[in-house]
């Protein structure tokens, strides 16, 4: 990977959050509805404090003009302060990130770990009747609607069998001193077992809900590499030295296969951040996906717009580190 | 003395493939003897079987394919019908190939030296002790084996993947991964088709070297007559799935005696014939679906009558050649 590749790429950004600022800037704009009147609600209030209330949110300007300076702030890292928090939107996101980013992570390692796993079987047993399920279960992992699966979860653990809780990431009675910010490791940091099992079963429907779609999808790529992985050359060279079955499996077939999976898993990381809006709403989720659903409901602009912003750049990222990835994995392609 | 025992003996064999098309027999009656030390060239265009004779040798023949019927025996082992586990005892160790294509039979993930390292490791019993020791022991193989195929500084380029050898180096690598057991038998398929002449005369001269400190048997799968003439003892000529003519390579190519083999030797341009016009063989090869029980080469035949159209057999014409013509030419006294 060379030094000028990698400018190029990170300039490749530069248009790609320009629009997305763009394009979220005027939806939010043309959406109607009146924040200052959200804010308000049935509240006495003068005109003129009205008027002060909205020179202070800055939407006495024109849009143009409020974008150009929502971009010249933005430059410099200032996004503003939260509408109804009054407090800058950095550290409202600050505070709700890592709620997200622990549901993330529970849920891609859930469907890395037993995806390629039913992956690699589905395609060692091809046209048998597991490989016939997992194939009609993958189309359904990839076509439920979240936001229906997660309600038929909740129905069905929370409501019926009450042995998982209905929303929320901690019950009340459990605390732990914040060290990283993720209760599963700081539970375990500070030993309490029992606030690490409270927080697990919290977490395992709304990470089963994100992470089904993902685990789906890698489970194709993954049988559908295995396959043509198995027919190649090499692999009958390697049966030729007499080499076991499992070794071929694993050193010969899977790390080839691994290819393609790792490097769609970088990039349905990113169509997971738009799953987290809907399964932390359905799931009472304190994460920055529900926040940012609140926030579109009572048109928080500058919570919405440095949200998205995010989004964007990670997005953007994930993409950058698939690419990296598939470098990395493959030996024949040169960054 | 008793008379020394062939280290393979192929008898009969069938190799069949149900294909959307239709049955196809690969390998039709293919019988085939190889001596200790012996190297027997097998020749034959395109299609007529060699790769899927030997696969089956190699017990690699896979669904849609199956071994239909003969024999394989190796040292006086059957080998159709054996059980994965023993096969594998065998492959790698005892029976060795090289394939066809040498730019997609190395696996571009792993290393060339975890390749030849991984046979070795599977199947040498002299690298044993502990998992460290073994590493070592395996290691110092590989450098060694890389030595002998002529890779430079072996030290180093173990740690190479196979994109960064070129396609002779990744040749002669797959003869190293081959040889790296020191097995009795060898079946180089097409060992030298990817390379350019000068490399194409180094990977067989090393064959042939090998072969002689070694003291094993080399199956050299060539559409090469040329290079048959040069390096083997026996030659094998394979036509549409069937061997069709077997013999001494200096008294088959002196005198072949099946039609298909005149007209492949007329076909090859040499000092011998050069002021002739070369004259490839009229016509094609008869598709494996559906054959009728004549002689396969019927079509393309000058010399064909009635009797071609019954089944031919092989037929013993004396000093060690078989022939599968009824009206074999060329005298063999
Ligand atoms: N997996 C398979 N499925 C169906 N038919 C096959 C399969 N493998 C080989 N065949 C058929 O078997 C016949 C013999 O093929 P083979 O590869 O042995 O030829 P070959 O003599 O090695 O030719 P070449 O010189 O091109 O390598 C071909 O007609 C081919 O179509
Ligand atoms: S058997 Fe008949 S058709 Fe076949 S090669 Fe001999 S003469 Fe020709
Ligand atoms: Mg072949």
């Amino acid at each position: 990977m060379n030094f000028g590749k990698l400018i190029e790429r990170l300039a490749q950004l530069i248009p790609v959050l320009l629009g997305v600022m763009v394009i979220v800037f005027f939806m939010m704009a043309l959406t109607p509805g009146d924040p200052v009147d959200i804010m308000i609600g049935e509240q006495p209030i003068s005109a003129e404090q009205e008027a002060n209330l909205r020179h202070d949110m800055g939407l006495d300007l024109p849009p143009v003009e409020r974008f150009i300076k929502f971009l010249g702030n933005a430059v410099t890292g200032n996004f503003g302060l939260s509408f109804f928090h009054r407090r800058p939107v950095i550290d409202v996101i600050a505070e709700r990130l890592p709620a997200t980013i622990e549901l993330s992570l529970v849920s891609i390692i859930l469907a890395i770990l037993t995806s390629i796993p039913l992956g690699v079987l589905a395609a060692v047993k091809k046209n048998t009747i597991f490989d016939r399920v997992s194939t009609v279960g993958s189309l359904f992992g990839v076509s439920l609607p979240g936001f229906w699966f997660g309600i038929l979860l909740l129905m069905l653990f929370a409501v019926h069998l009450r042995i998982l809780p209905v929303s929320g990431r901690i019950g009340y009675a459990y605390e732990v001193d914040a060290v990283t910010h993720l209760l599963l490791i700081d539970s375990l940091i500070a030993g309490r077992l029992d606030t690490f099992a409270n927080a697990l079963s919290h977490l395992f429907l709304p990470a089963l809900t994100l992470g089904l779609p993902m685990a789906a999808i890698l489970m194709r790529v993954t049988r559908t590499s295995m396959l043509e992985v198995m027919s190649q050359d090499y692999i009958i060279f390697a049966e030729a030295k007499g080499i076991s079955r499992t070794r071929i499996l694993i050193r010969h077939a899977l790390k080839n296969a691994l290819i393609p999976t790792v490097t769609v898993a970088a990039l349905e990381t990113g169509s997971l951040l738009g799953g987290n809006m809907i399964v932390e709403t359905v799931f009472g989720w304190p994460g920055l996906g529900r926040l940012v659903v609140e926030s579109i409901f009572v048109h928080n602009y500058p919570l919405v717009q440095a949200a998205v912003l995010f989004y964007a750049v990670t997005y953007v990222f994930l993409n950058f580190f698939a690419d990296i990835l598939y470098t990395v994995l493959n030996p024949r392609v040169k960054l | 003395m008793t008379e020394a025992q062939p280290i393979l003996s192929i008898s009969n064999l069938q190799t069949r493939f149900a294909t959307r098309y239709g049955l196809v027999t690969a390998v039709d009656g293919v019988s085939l003897d190889v001596m200790p030390g012996e190297c027997v060239g097998v020749v034959g265009e395109s299609g007529s079987g060699k790769s899927v004779t030997f696969a089956s040798v190699m017990g690699l023949i896979k669904p849609p394919g199956w071994i239909d019927g003969g024999s394989i025996k190796f040292e006086g082992q059957e080998l159709v019908g054996m059980s994965e586990r023993s096969y594998r005892s065998l492959r790698g160790k005892y029976i060795a190939m090289t394939m066809q294509d040498a730019l997609t039979a190395l696996n571009p993930a792993l290393t060339v030296g975890f390749q030849i390292m991984e046979v070795l490791l599977a199947h040498d019993s002299q690298i044993s002790g502990s998992a460290r020791n073994r590493i070592r022991k395996a290691r110092a193989r590989v450098i060694e084996m890389m030595m002998l195929v002529r890779i430079p500084s072996p030290e180093t380029r173990l740690n190479d993947y196979p994109h960064q050898f070129s396609g002779g180096m990744r040749q002669r690598m797959m003869i190293a991964i081959a040889l790296a057991c020191r097995p009795k038998l060898l079946i180089a398929d097409e060992p030298t088709t990817a390379l350019d002449v000068t490399i194409q005369a180094q990977v067989l001269e090393l064959i042939t070297d090998i072969r002689q400190t070694l003291g094993m048997s080399v199956i050299l799968i060539t559409h090469d007559l040329g290079v048959v003439a040069e390096y083997c003892d026996r030659v094998a000529v394979m036509y549409a799935g069937q061997v069709i003519e077997s013999g001494p390579t200096k008294s088959v190519i002196g005198q072949p005696s099946h039609p298909y083999t005149q007209g492949l030797l007329r076909s090859i341009p040499n000092l011998a014939n050069l002021d002739k016009r070369i004259r490839p063989i009229e016509g094609q090869v008869p598709e494996l679906i559906d054959l009728t029980p004549g002689c396969r080469f019927i079509g393309r035949c000058d010399v064909r009558e009635e009797a071609c159209t019954q089944r031919v057999e092989m037929r013993n014409i004396g000093q060690g050649r078989t022939v599968r013509c009824i009206q074999p030419k060329g005298n063999v006294q």
